[in-house]
């Protein structure tokens, strides 16, 4: 027998006196090797920047593992463990965020097949009374996002609200529309 | 094992079992698209989620804490030189997950008002004095039994506009990890016999009212300290492992 779970509610929009911290973009520095710096803006139905939100990002290491009792791959290797994959930034003014990272490895789906490489992202922000998940992948890896089991699913005229856009040396931009003719795509988890 | 062409070190089936997480049941949260509450309607996804099967991204997770809490992140109260104003309180609880096991070493976090109603932040306008001695932020990790405490003071109400005479109940916004992405949780905690609750389109926005109960913390008089604060419980029930018909029968 399963309880009731705790109800989402909105983080409203004060959460920034607690939620962010410093280093929570930044999840290795600027100056790391291989570092990319992710991008975008956070937008509304009406295609208005949303500057009460806030972007968390979760993904597997640059080999494609977690630092997580789950894996059941076992424990990454000593000198990996530093990496830990989670990134937090609130939106701007203009709705701007951004994520420094490096880009993950491609990960088994578990049944055989293989997932091209990705961010999970929770969306918050006031207006919203529970989180928008959605994923995040890389415009480099045209091969592993065909047959990446969860983009094949997708509706076809839809993936691209998925993909990141390249946007310089290290830089990728993703902009995310809660709403509207360019929504992006939400996953129901 | 094997090493995959991606270089990965998989099981040698490239087949693996993980765990998996119940869904809420329907009502347990609320609809992203609620009218009683304005600022939902620009800020909801018009079109269909896509089902998102629970593979290595969704059931690991962040494990947070260690180098993040500093002695005092838990108690509000002693963050400044002089004590806050208002009604020193206590508020603990369990966080576990929706098949009763205990969530251990996760991260929560908390900010409120100060018991005057108003948020220390710089687009809050209400016109309610701050406190110098009150932040109104703290964070807690939970013990092995996923057991927490935070020791703030009674938060107050405030005006915020979304329709005439709207006052939100007294309330503490919680941010919670869990183990798995798919566990993360972002709540408020109310206080019981609010009468504001039955006029909050926030609070009501949760269709189920026995999960809406989940929202509303008990009093204790047992945990209340004489002579010094009263206390408050409020367990907090994440997303949890499915049934499923394998499950080995319990004595």
């Amino acid at each position: 027998m399963s309880e009731l779970v705790t109800p989402s509610q909105t983080v409203g929009p004060y959460f920034s006196m607690r939620l962010p911290w410093p280093e929570g973009p930044y999840v290795v520095p600027e100056d790391a090797p291989g570092a990319v710096t992710i991008f975008g803006r956070l937008y509304d139905g009406a295609g208005d920047p949303v500057p009460d939100g806030l972007i968390e990002t979760w993904q597997a290491d640059p080999a494609g593992r977690f630092a997580h009792p789950d894996d059941p791959r076992g424990p990454v290797p000593d000198g990996d463990q530093a990496f830990r994959g989670f990134g937090r930034c609130p939106t701007g003014h203009d709705g701007s965020w951004k994520i420094v990272t490096r880009k993950p490895g491609p990960l088994p789906s578990g049944d055989g097949r293989t997932q091209a490489p990705h961010l999970d992202v929770s969306v918050f922000a006031r207006g919203a009374l529970d989180r928008s998940v959605t994923r995040l992948y890389f415009p480099d890896e045209t091969t592993a996002n065909t047959s990446d089991p969860v983009l094949q699913t997708v509706p076809a005229g839809r993936r691209h609200t998925l993909i990141a856009v390249p946007a310089g040396p290290g830089l990728l931009r993703f902009d995310i529309c809660l709403q509207g003719d360019h929504e992006t795509v939400f996953f129901d988890l | 094992m094997s090493v995959s062409e991606q270089g990965l070190l998989v099981p040698d089936s490239g087949e693996f079992d993980l765990p998996v997480y119940a869904k809420p049941e329907p009502g347990n949260h609320p609809p992203l698209d609620f009218p009683g509450y304005r600022s939902t309607a620009l800020r909801h996804p018009r079109q269909p989620l896509v089902v998102l099967p629970q593979r290595l991204t969704e059931v690991t997770g962040p494990l947070l804490g260690d180098g993040l809490i500093t002695m005092g992140d838990a108690d509000l109260t002693t963050q400044h030189a002089g004590e806050p104003q208002g009604q020193r309180i206590i508020v603990f609880g369990q966080v576990r997950d929706s098949g009763g096991r205990p969530v251990p070493d996760t991260l929560l976090e908390i900010w409120q008002t100060n018991a005057a109603g108003r948020y220390r932040h710089t687009r809050e306008h209400h016109p309610a004095p701050l406190d110098p001695n009150f932040t109104g932020t703290g964070r807690a990790i939970t013990d092995a039994g996923g057991r927490y405490r935070f020791i703030t003071i009674q938060p107050g109400s405030y005006p915020w506009g979304n329709h005439r005479n709207a006052w939100r109940p007294a309330h503490i916004h919680f941010s919670l990890f869990g183990r798995a992405f798919t566990q993360r949780l972002v709540t408020q905690m109310y206080f019981p016999g609010d009468p504001l609750l039955a006029f909050d389109p926030i609070y009501n926005s949760v269709p189920d009212e026995r999960a809406r109960g989940r929202m509303v913390a008990e009093f204790s008089l047992d945990d209340t300290q004489p002579e010094w604060a009263l206390a408050y419980r409020f367990d907090i029930v994440l997303r949890g492992p499915a049934a499923t018909i394998f499950e080995e029968p319990h004595e």
